[in-house]
């Protein structure tokens, strides 16, 4: 038998009978996706609002048609006095209030202006911003339609458009985020575990003692993982074009090709680290808050890089997931090809070369 | 070598083929780190030695392919089953598909594991799998076997039976090379040094080292040398 085939068989041996970890690895990427995709999303949608109508004329009742029938809006309640707000915010539903003053529809014939209030619960702000926005552009986009009759006064009208992601969809932005975590998680965190692993119960001594060499013996404890990364990276894309209808702008291919090289960057970094460690728990330890946390929180993931403080922008540079994010927010939204993408690729190459050098460092050190 | 602590100071000696060859010494005097030096998973820093014939600094495949090694902690995989450790470490010494098979019949059949060869190691009893690596060690016929203290933890009779699986590989002509915290362990061995401080301070058979240093067990030798 070949030896390092033998040693890869093993190494699966050992994946496929830890039930409970291999549960996690592939249940992960999933639940992660879902729970990113479907409940932790800045849209929203069905906010439910209470209506304060003083005036109750035709032009207050068409608004608010207008607002019930979107998709982001539900009507909770018609209000009839100032005083309930304060118990209406209190009971929790309703995030929004929209009190229109008395002669609403008159008012705006006779004097030109009036006025409507939107009061937001901003417990949560990003929310109350969010639908204050929402509620405003609605407002907005009423008078402009009725505008065209009137008179014109001068007007400045932006045109947005939103490339990328017309409708904002934040489960495009977490598909690759998720990736790009996962990636790093499974990739770095069970190489170095399963490393240490051998370490702790004094296999390492007799696998090192054998003729096989070390090189052999570290390949053999990668490579199992590198598929299991990539039946991952398939299993989000494939949720993400099926169940939240992604769009794939770029090649496939080259996508495949920078995951397989951002895994690769992930496995040195595993291999790194159970050569500085001497415990499973160690190892874990350290994948967790040395590279799980930095992930999540200074990638541009979750939080833009471009709105921290230029230290942890400057840190953020260091962060190989940082660069895998561009790369694959580049080729899944904008359909970039290599060309728009080569810098960040060489940035992964190089880091990649770098924890293979210092960890060939440090193992000699260890066998010496 | 250690920083500027040297655990191993210049010991000399020489093991005959088929011996049983005792390697004694306090914790700390050395044994564990002269043992990895002729294993090849430490680099002397200076001196010459030959296992198995072949030289350290030369020849460190060579050794490796001709060696043995059990280390203290009975390293097999708990979650393999016994059939598929011995395929494992016989598969890494390169033996082929049938020999290994065969291999392993032989040795169930003389373990007595036959009932246990689908079992994980894991759920095994202590004694079982210290005999069982012992075997493993010696899957691939090395010319000499290195055993770092290999009774430990492991109750008299089980003991008993380990040493005489020694005393069997031993008469086929395998090199035994042990460390031992048990001193009756010691007076089964052909010849025994002894390590105080980086150093061997005694080097005979254990008749010998008793008239030496006129006691009545190795014990006693041992004792008197770890004291000074």
């Amino acid at each position: 038998m070949n030896p390092f085939l033998g040693f890869i068989k093993k190494e699966i041996y050992h994946i496929l009978r830890d039930r409970r970890s291999l549960l996690i690895l592939l249940g992960m990427p999933i639940v992660q996706i879902l729970l990113f995709g479907f409940a932790i999303t800045n849209e929203i949608k069905n906010v439910e609002v209470a209506i304060l109508d003083y005036s109750k004329d035709a032009t207050t009742l068409e608004i608010i048609n207008k607002i019930s029938a979107s998709p982001y809006f539900s009507i909770n309640q018609l209000m009839m006095h100032e005083a309930d707000i304060e118990s209406v915010f209190q009971k929790g539903k309703v995030k929004a209030v929209i009190s229109f003053e008395k002669d609403f529809g008159k008012n705006l014939i006779k004097d030109r202006h009036a006025t409507v209030q939107i009061i937001t619960d901003a417990t949560d702000p990003n929310t109350a911003n969010t639908i204050s926005n929402y509620i405003n552009s609605m407002v907005q986009s009423y008078l402009n339609e009725h505008n065209k009759t009137l008179t014109p006064t001068y007007q400045i009208i932006p045109q947005t458009r939103m490339v990328y992601n017309p409708e904002l969809k934040s489960v495009y932005m977490f598909v690759p985020g998720v990736m790009t975590v996962i990636l790093m998680l499974i990739s770095a965190m069970m190489t170095s575990i399963s490393i240490t692993k051998e370490k702790e119960l004094g296999t390492m001594e007799v696998l090192l003692v054998s003729p096989l060499k070390p090189l052999q013996v570290i390949a053999g404890k990668v490579v199992p993982y590198i598929f299991l990364s990539v039946f991952n990276a398939v299993i989000i894309i494939i949720l993400g074009i099926f169940v939240f209808k992604m769009p794939i702008q770029g090649s496939l291919l080259l996508l495949g090709l920078e995951s397989v090289l951002f895994i690769i960057t992930s496995l040195t970094l595993g291999i790194l680290i159970s050569t500085i460690s001497a415990s499973q728990q160690t190892a874990m330890m350290a994948s967790l808050m040395g590279l799980m946390l930095p992930t999540i929180l200074l990638s541009g993931f979750i939080f833009p890089i471009s709105s921290m403080p230029v230290i942890l922008q400057v840190i953020s540079n260091i962060i190989p997931a940082k660069w895998f994010i561009i790369i694959i927010k580049g080729i899944l939204l904008k359909g970039v090809g290599i060309s728009f993408i080569w810098k960040e690729t060489l940035i992964l190459i190089g880091m990649t070369l770098f924890f293979i050098a210092i960890s060939v460092k440090k193992y000699k050190i260890r066998l010496e | 070598m250690f920083g500027d602590f040297t655990a191993v100071n210049a010991i000399t000696f020489d093991v005959k083929q088929g011996e049983i060859f005792g390697f004694l010494g306090a914790n700390g005097a050395g044994k564990t780190t002269a043992m990895k030096m002729l294993i090849g998973i430490l680099r002397p820093t200076h001196g010459h030695a030959l296992v198995a014939g072949f030289d350290v600094y030369k020849q460190p495949e060579s050794i490796k392919r001709n060696i043995g090694y059990m280390s203290q902690k009975f390293a097999l995989y708990n979650d393999l089953t016994v059939t598929e450790n011995v395929a494992f470490f016989g598969g890494i010494y390169g033996l082929s598909k049938a020999l290994i098979k065969t291999k392993t019949k032989m040795l169930l059949d003389e373990l007595g594991l036959e009932n246990v060869a689908n079992t994980l190691v894991g759920s095994l009893p202590l004694g079982w799998k210290q005999k069982l690596a012992f075997s493993v060690a010696l899957l691939h016929e090395p010319k000499i076997v290195f055993l770092d203290e290999p009774t430990g933890g492991v109750d008299p009779i089980t003991r008993r039976q380990f040493w005489e699986m020694i005393y069997k590989s031993a008469n086929q002509g395998t090199t035994i090379f042990v460390t031992t915290h048990y001193m009756d362990e010691a007076e089964y061995c052909d010849r025994i040094s002894i390590m105080v401080n980086g150093k061997i301070e005694a080097l005979d058979t254990p008749e010998m080292l008793k008239r030496q240093f006129n006691v009545a067990t190795i014990n006693e030798v041992f004792l008197k040398l770890a004291r000074g």
